[in-house]
């Protein structure tokens, strides 16, 4: 492993620095019948799941052939990729805000022989490696975040929560029978990168132990009135113990007003809260973003924990599983989840997809909570 | 061959949905195999060593990423993720295992030849693996050491002309839908408005000078393909102010079931006949749409552009011609006190080059946060904080019933000195001279 240099000089690092570029423009990439018809599409029809076809007011066609992506991907995958563009699509391709691949063609026959060729290209193990699908009333890919690939706060992995809840409900990747989409979306932490809270179905890790102080190394390493302000609950302050016969400015943790958002830790390197027993997973439903008929929804936790259960998380795909089958069998056409459990009724829903009801459900951070009780006496028995 | 066992990840190879287990064994193969002769700048056992690590994190059920990390370029102040992991000895291969985030085009689209350029440079430098993308958008290139920073940015830049994403307290990386390029219900440029703002913001971008992070992102229509309403600080969502066009023969059609509703998106189901007024009429949100005679009228008056019947019949309604966008302001996840949507600031705004007045009023909303917004406080919190009234005063906006889902029921009303007559100086004496004690 010999160094290469790229040019980059060390001695003189601001010779020849080129700043403030950006992105290249996105015309730069378009296929060229999407430029030609850019601003001028006139209506489209999905053909069959995972392929579209929009027509252009000058009567052009473009079809789109969409399939499932890991998002971590390696370089290898994305040659791969790069080939079957090259092959079929005049090396044009483009990624989706749910991180599924789409390749577009000019002609029905060729999406067909494309759908063909990337249904049957699998990984020497058996999974598929391009897996056609994710349009209309289904489930789509899995909006998720870093997990123990790539993160410090983490309470549970999200490349493995995906790939054990996609296996599951693969059926409704490649098949549009659901009342309306189903996004399920993962995050790590509470933090929610992505889109945890606004998801029809949501994955989240969450801690259940406060963090352990490192009281010896806190001062050298925190900014302590940081980790201080860190605190949804006001459960920190700053504190002086006694450590080895000198004293050290330090922090204390209130541990009942502490619920674990491991927020200080992002804060402060000498409050680790990770914990193989404590961490787990809570459930959410109900998201949406969408301003289809009713108005965008937060997520609702419905369930508070499932352990970890590395690495097929079987607990929490089974319960996945529960509600999306009983939402699918009990839904109206064109209702989200959030808006059938609404319709119906939370105490319906959580007797319908028989999940337990605990007192952790019921909000009770800050003055906000109290709009989440029931101030009526409409209830089903 | 690979030389840690990994009998919890070997698991995941398996079922039907891409593995990213066999994904990155392959490219694992491929490192040692190295077809290229290629001088690989990090260890070649990069991608090994992080599924052994992953491996033990299965096991014990924690990460072993150590807290944090702090690496950059020169002139930049974010762009890359510093990451080390917390059991070196054992797996040297990512000892170092820094992020950099790639600035990608509007809309996601590209050509082979940018993206195999890319993955020439990171097979050289980095680790071979990658995120397609980031829930920001960014390409993100997961995997790379120290020295290699400068070399990566020198080559990104010098031979691909493209820049850093953003990390930190700044503007991050902008993200839109596909908007015009192929949808039928974008209201504007979405692409275009995307590209046009982050060049516009480098300077903010690269260098944090925020309280805290702030993002844009730009949404067609209200449908909400990117999520903004969800996902930015300032969301972007395309809207118009006319009449939806009608062309009542194709609304026979769909009727006469020649065409499928919702463009097919139910086809896995039989869900009966397609009836116009269940379907549509019955669910729209303002009960403004009638069908008599084989005639649909809509109120349009009423409406609330929901996008519900247009996506039911997209050949038969069409999107209205006068079009620009709403801005709504304070999307954020929970952390510290509790999530938030946007709020709806610009019901309308034109979307017309060279934007000046969508810049004006960007430019508006930072400089009131950028000077009162506390540290790491998301404006979302400071509107909560100073009230959502503040903000219409320092950009100049005049409240609108539009700006509320409802008036307030508490009567705890500010006023102000100057808009009540007599102002608030007042002397006892005086009140006692008509009340006695």
């Amino acid at each position: 492993m010999a160094f290469i240099s790229s040019g980059y000089n060390p001695e003189k690092p601001m010779q020849d620095r080129i700043t403030d570029i950006g992105p290249q423009h996105f015309t730069k990439f378009l296929p060229p019948i999407i430029a030609k018809n850019k601003g001028a599409w006139d209506y489209h029809e999905i053909i069959e799941p995972g392929m579209l076809m929009h027509v252009g007011l000058s009567g052009d066609k473009v079809f789109t052939v969409r399939c499932g992506g890991a998002r971590l991907m390696s370089i290898t995958n994305i040659r791969e990729i790069c080939d079957i563009a090259d092959k079929y699509c005049g090396g044009h391709l483009r990624f989706t805000t749910r991180n599924n691949i789409e390749f577009m063609v000019s002609t029905l026959e060729e999406a067909k022989a494309l759908k063909a060729d990337l249904n049957g290209r699998k990984h020497t193990a058996g999974s598929h490696k391009f897996p056609v699908g994710g349009t209309g009333a289904g489930v789509t890919n899995i909006v998720h975040t870093q997990g123990w690939v790539h993160c410090h706060t983490p309470a549970t992995d999200a490349s493995g929560t995906v790939k054990a809840t996609m296996d599951v409900v693969f059926e409704e990747f490649t098949n549009m029978r659901l009342p309306a989409p189903v996004r399920i979306s993962m995050a790590c932490c509470l933090n929610m990168c992505g889109a945890v809270h606004c998801s029809d179905i949501a994955i989240l890790g969450i801690h259940r132990k406060p963090p352990i102080i490192d009281n010896e190394n806190l001062d050298n390493v925190c900014e302590v009135p940081l980790a201080v302000a860190a605190c949804p609950t006001g459960a920190i302050r700053p504190t002086k113990i006694e450590l080895g016969g000198k004293q050290v400015n330090t922090v204390a943790v209130k541990q009942e007003r502490c619920m674990f958002c491991g927020n200080c830790y992002t804060m402060c390197p000498a409050m680790p809260l990770s914990d193989k027993d404590g961490d787990g997973i809570a459930l959410m439903v109900g998201g949406k973003i969408s301003n289809r008929i009713t108005k965008p929804a937060f997520s609702k936790v419905v369930v508070p924990f499932i352990p970890n259960e590395p690495p097929r998380w079987p607990t929490l795909t089974k319960t996945i599983k529960k509600i999306l089958d009983t939402y699918a069998k009990d839904a109206h056409k064109y209702e989200r989840l959030g808006d059938w459990a609404n319709r119906i009724g939370w105490e319906r829903f959580f007797e319908k997809c028989e999940l337990e009801f605990s007192h952790h459900l019921i909000d009770d951070f800050r003055d906000p909570a109290y709009y989440t009780w029931r101030q009526t006496t409409q209830f089903k028995f | 061959m690979a030389k840690h066992k990994t009998p919890l990840l070997d698991q995941l190879e398996s079922g039907p949905w891409p593995s990213f287990v066999s994904d990155i064994k392959q490219e694992i193969e491929h490192r040692y195999a190295n077809p290229k002769g290629v001088d690989y700048q990090v260890p070649a056992e990069c991608p090994d060593d992080l599924l052994g690590l992953l491996e033990l994190s299965y096991v014990d059920g924690e990460t072993h990423w150590k807290h944090g990390g702090i690496v950059g370029v020169f002139g930049y102040g974010g762009g890359v993720i510093g990451r080390y992991c917390d059991q070196p000895q054992k797996f040297p291969g990512v000892a170092h295992f820094h992020t950099i985030r790639v600035a990608q085009p509007s809309g996601m689209f590209y050509t082979t030849e940018f993206l195999r350029q890319l993955c020439d440079l990171w097979e050289l430098r980095g680790s071979g693996l990658t995120n397609m993308h980031g829930a920001t958008g960014d390409i993100v290139l997961i995997g790379t050491s120290t020295p290699q920073l400068e070399e990566v940015f020198h080559e990104l830049t010098h031979k691909m002309n493209n820049d850093l994403g953003g990390s930190g307290s700044n503007l991050r990386t902008p993200a839109c839908c596909l908007g015009e390029s192929r949808c039928e219900y974008a209201c504007y440029d979405t692409q275009e408005l995307c590209y046009q703002l982050t060049q516009e913001y480098q300077d903010e971008l690269h260098r944090p000078a925020f309280p805290y992070k702030f993002k844009f992102k730009f949404d067609g229509c209200p449908n909400g393909c990117v999520a903004a309403i969800a996902r930015s600080d300032m969301s972007f969502l395309g809207t118009w102010r006319d009449e939806i066009r009608v062309d009542q023969k194709t609304v026979a059609a769909y009727v006469g079931g020649e065409i499928a509703p919702n463009a097919g998106a139910h086809a896995g189901r039989d869900w009966g006949k397609f009836d116009i007024q269940k379907e549509v009429v019955d669910l729209c949100p303002s009960g403004c749409m009638r069908y008599e005679n084989g005639k649909l009228e809509i109120n349009d008056k009423e409406c609330v552009r929901c996008m519900h019947c247009i996506c039911v019949m997209p050949r038969a309604l069409k999107i209205g011609n006068d079009r620009g966008c709403s801005i709504l302001i304070g999307a954020k996840a929970p952390i510290l006190d509790g999530p938030q949507m946007g709020s709806l600031t610009i019901p309308f705004i034109k979307v017309e080059e060279p934007y000046d007045e969508i810049k004006e009023f960007i430019e508006s909303v930072w400089d009131w946060w950028m000077e009162e917004g506390k540290n790491r406080e998301r404006i979302g919190e400071t509107l909560k904080r100073l009230g959502f009234a503040k903000l219409l005063e320092v950009t100049g906006i005049k409240a609108d019933p539009r700006h509320v889902q409802e008036p307030r029921h508490n009567p705890y009303i500010f006023w102000k000195e100057e808009d009540v007559k007599g102002g608030w100086q007042r002397e006892i004496s005086d009140y006692r001279v008509k009340h006695q004690r």
